[in-house]
């Protein structure tokens, strides 16, 4: 049931890599305009968790709800056409963003930015530019429209990356580790674009290891660990006085490290 | 074709798959010349007679179709998963990620291997004499042999090779710097 301002509604999650159960019943909402930040170790489920929201991964069970348009996992009848179709439902109003980038190389900038829209969205060329120049002023790339990706700094690609997926206008923006590929200098422009993003309002959930981050920009921090939510709550909450064992553990190590990011 | 071959030996649907590597394994299988007589001599008998031409250009795009297949087939398995992941997380269906983000860029892959293939193709064209295609070898042989001129009729079909093959290197270098150009 959308209760309206529920854009993302995750219920019972499961997911299984052959016999590794990676996922056990996972259970997240996230409201309108919220910016949700996802922790925990390496393999504690993070990243397979956003990947079955947008069913890049197939659940095993449980279901996603994204703006109102609920999809079940069917492993069994991952192939048909009704089902894939739902999935490209749920995928236009969940964009995503992926650590590597995955800008395509052999098109210029603008063309990354104009052929989802204009393929996907029927939108007229002219729309679609219009479209695209807005977001790469906003990411403050406009100048490297007609560049190829291969020109652009690590940096530049993701947040050329994060236009393509605004032109889009999803409901809900997704990001698995946007900076784990960056040199740690480049790293700032990103999580600043990504700041301001928050701020405007734009839904999001963020798989990050950038604590610092997730602190100024999170409204809610997720704490996973063995394939469940442990723990959630405000950023203050979470990373200042965590409950449970194993949250203060990661958090500790997390400190011990000294870096701003944990793994 | 070979796109299409490509597709369906990485199709899921077990029939085209299984077409597909039929299609591949009998030709790889057995030497060209043999099927160049099939199609000529074997295939009239079915009832299907082609002249000798078309024959010739059937057989070697039959052969060459199989190889290059097997070809595109590694391109588009080389283009990283991610590539595909990004297509689809866009909305995009999948046969249009298909043609607009992995195909491209196994065609950039595939060329350098793909112009090998060319090379080998116009050289077994002379293959096709046999039947009596009227080809370079085929010209040289009849041209040459009423004159006693064989050694230099051999030497200019030799040559003619020769030359073609040069023409198309450096064509396909003008398109493999052409496609790089996205690299700088």
């Amino acid at each position: 049931m959308p209760s309206g301002d529920q854009i993302v509604r995750v219920q019972n999650l499961h997911k299984y890599f052959g016999s590794l159960h990676v996922l056990r019943g996972v259970d997240l909402d996230v409201s309108q305009g919220e910016a949700v930040m996802i922790v925990g170790r390496s393999g504690s489920g993070k990243t397979t968790l956003l990947r079955c929201i947008n069913f890049l991964e197939e659940p095993t069970a449980g279901s996603v709800v994204v703006d109102g348009l609920e999809v079940d996992a069917d492993p069994l009848h991952s192939r048909s056409s009704e089902h894939r179709e739902q999935i490209r439902q749920i995928r236009l109003r969940a964009g995503m963003l992926f650590q590597e980038f995955n800008l395509f190389p052999h098109m210029t900038v603008l063309q990354n930015l104009i052929v989802a829209p204009m393929r996907v969205r029927n939108l007229p060329r002219d729309e679609a530019v219009e479209l695209a120049e807005r977001y790469l002023v906003k990411v403050g790339l406009l100048d490297k429209r007609d560049e190829h990706p291969a020109r652009l700094s690590g940096g530049q690609k993701q947040r050329a990356a994060i236009a393509r997926a605004l032109c889009m206008e999803p409901k809900v923006l997704m990001f698995d580790e946007p900076t784990s590929a960056l040199d740690p200098e480049l790293i700032g422009e990103v999580l600043k674009v990504m700041e301001d993003l928050a701020h405007e309002g734009t839904t999001m959930i963020v798989v990050t290891h950038e604590m610092h981050f997730a602190r100024e920009a999170a409204d809610r921090v997720v704490f996973m660990d063995v394939g469940q939510i442990v723990e959630q709550g405000p950023p203050e909450q979470i990373l200042n006085a965590p409950q449970d064992e194993r949250t203060k553990q990661f958090l500790r190590r997390f400190l011990e490290s000294g870096g701003t990011r944990a793994d | 074709m070979a796109v299409l071959g490509a597709l369906g030996r990485l199709s899921t649907n077990p029939f085209i798959n299984g077409l597909a590597s039929l299609y591949v394994s009998l030709v790889r299988g057995t030497p060209l010349i043999v099927q160049i007589y099939f199609i000529y001599f074997a295939l009239p008998s079915l009832g299907i007679i082609l002249p000798a031409l078309p024959a010739g250009i059937f057989a070697l795009g039959f052969n060459y179709g199989a190889y290059l297949t097997e070809i595109f087939r590694a391109g588009i398995q080389a283009v990283p998963a991610g590539q595909r992941e990004a297509g689809s997380a866009l909305g995009m269906p999948d046969r249009l990620v298909m043609l607009r983000v992995v195909l491209p860029q196994a065609t950039r892959i595939v060329t350098p291997a793909i112009g090998n293939e060319f090379i080998a193709m116009i050289k077994d064209s002379a293959l096709v004499s046999i039947i009596g295609v009227r080809e370079v070898l085929w010209n040289a042989e009849t041209a040459g042999r009423p004159r006693n001129n064989t050694i230099e009729a051999f030497i200019i079909a030799a040559l003619i090779y020769w030359v073609l093959t040069i023409i198309f290197s450096l064509f396909q270098e003008r398109l493999e710097r052409r496609m790089a150009r996205s690299d700088r």
